[in-house]
């Protein structure tokens, strides 16, 4: 039994055979629409995410399968008290493949123990969201083409965003990439980071405050928001917030050949005006996050090699 | 100098760090066993100065060396047979310990799901870093 706990459940070849096939997707979405026939995705949500719950959704019911679940930890068993394990056991009697959100960090690697279908983790707490991941990775492959040979500038919240640290984790794992963490002092990449992954990996990267100053360099900018709360005084935030507002100014210093990316939601972080620009990437990504959990699915449930 | 009575059969932890006995007297559960336990703290040692030792009258399996090595892996384990040492057992710090230290995020799945054992892995055995299996926080014992 397969699951998804973390990115770095899979191999780099394993990786590019899923991409492969989240690419023929989106080629031809059709000719994948029965493969999933008389099969149940269940959504365990036991925390609000309007976009990756539609998104897992949107992949099994764009594969012919049909979908049940809840999207709150309110509407579920968990409001009686039941714990992870025994709701996972009961899952598994109604479903083929769950994508588990929860806010406690671990717990769908504790539904993984007990089940007998294939888990996906759709996001634990602070923890890990892998199939964000994917879709990153995808986004950036598709756009140009390669995983290997660019440079990055992962921008905003460094310290507290998953996202980032996920796509770090997985990005070094290619060829010739440069980091370049563009974040104030307060909100740059743990440690753990810095030390047990990009020095430990003898990785290319440098740390800047200001966004204006890197935009010539970079290939692919991964915006994230940074949140008021984080800050302990409100003209710290006032002064490093604008620094992270992407306009059409910032936009002019860039490449011609550069993509935004960001999970989303955005906030303010990136000016409505930059949208209409050809670079913006971040709702092609979104797109890309249905293919690629498209192509997750029939891998975990072994009809990756189905004839379609 | 006080004297503790010769062991015949059994095993003695050596070179504990001094004031450390009591503790690991505790984590290892010598206090439900039913056979002779003896407890010597501050004990003169050319190497360490004082050291604790507790000498324990039974086979090995009474306790769990795992736990013992990730609590100090430089105890020596001498066993005893005959009133003579007949094996010097070094320790290493094990790979994974469960229900030994407890997850102290409070985001973690441990601190919500009933009965779920603690287990943490080594990640780094030079820096001697513990990771929790759940969420990956960190415990080191430097």
């Amino acid at each position: 039994m397969k699951h998804l706990l973390s990115p770095l459940d899979l191999s780099v070849n394993e990786l590019d055979e899923l991409l492969d096939l989240a690419r023929d997707i989106s080629r031809d979405p059709s000719r994948y629409s029965h493969c999933c026939d008389g099969k149940k995705l269940a959504t365990l949500f036991y925390e609000p995410s309007t976009r990756t719950r539609l998104s897992f959704e949107a992949a099994m019911l764009n594969l012919g399968g049909s979908v049940l679940g809840f999207a709150s930890a309110d509407s579920s068993s968990a409001a009686k008290g039941e714990s992870v394990s025994d709701t996972i056991r009961i899952i598994s009697c109604y479903a083929d493949i769950c994508a588990m959100r929860h806010p406690k960090e671990g717990a769908p690697m504790v539904a993984a123990g007990k089940s007998s279908i294939p888990v996906i983790n759709a996001g634990d707490g602070g923890h890990q969201h892998p199939t964000q991941t994917l879709t990153d990775l995808m986004t950036i492959r598709e756009l140009r083409g390669s995983l290997n040979d660019f440079t990055i500038g992962l921008c905003g919240d460094l310290k507290f965003g998953r996202t980032v640290h996920s796509l770090i984790n997985s990005l070094i794992r290619y060829k010739n990439i440069k980091f370049i963490l563009i974040s104030p002092k307060e909100l740059r990449v743990p440690d753990y980071i810095r030390e047990d992954v990009l020095n430990a990996n003898h990785v290319e990267f440098e740390e800047v405050e200001k966004l204006e100053d890197v935009m010539p360099l970079l290939d692919i900018l991964y915006m994230t928001r940074v949140q008021r709360e984080r800050f302990f005084n409100e003209d710290e935030y006032l002064r490093m917030k604008d620094f992270y507002i992407l306009d059409p100014a910032k936009m002019a210093l860039a490449k011609k050949d550069m993509y935004v990316l960001h999970p989303l939601p955005r906030v303010n972080e990136i000016s409505v005006e930059v949208d209409d620009d050809p670079r913006a990437a971040y709702f092609k990504q979104a797109q890309f996050g249905v293919y690629v959990r498209m192509a997750l699915i029939l891998k975990l449930l072994e009809l990756d090699k189905k004839e379609v | 100098m006080l004297n503790v009575g010769q062991l015949n059969e059994g095993f003695v932890l050596d070179h504990i760090e001094a004031g450390k006995s009591m503790m690991i007297y505790k984590n290892l559960g010598l206090g439900k066993l039913d056979c002779c336990v003896a407890i010597i703290k501050n004990a003169r040692s050319n190497k360490m100065g004082k050291k604790d030792i507790i000498k324990i009258e039974g086979g090995l399996d009474l306790v769990d060396l795992d736990v013992l090595g990730f609590i100090d892996h430089n105890i020596t384990v001498n066993i005893i047979k005959d009133g003579k040492i007949v094996e010097k057992k070094s320790l290493s710090l094990p790979t994974e310990i469960t229900d030994v230290i407890r997850c102290k995020n409070p985001r973690c799945i441990t601190s919500i799901e009933q009965e779920l054992k603690h287990v943490f892995i080594l990640t780094d055995p030079e820096k001697q870093v513990y990771r929790c299996k759940y969420c990956e926080e960190k415990y080191s014992k430097k």
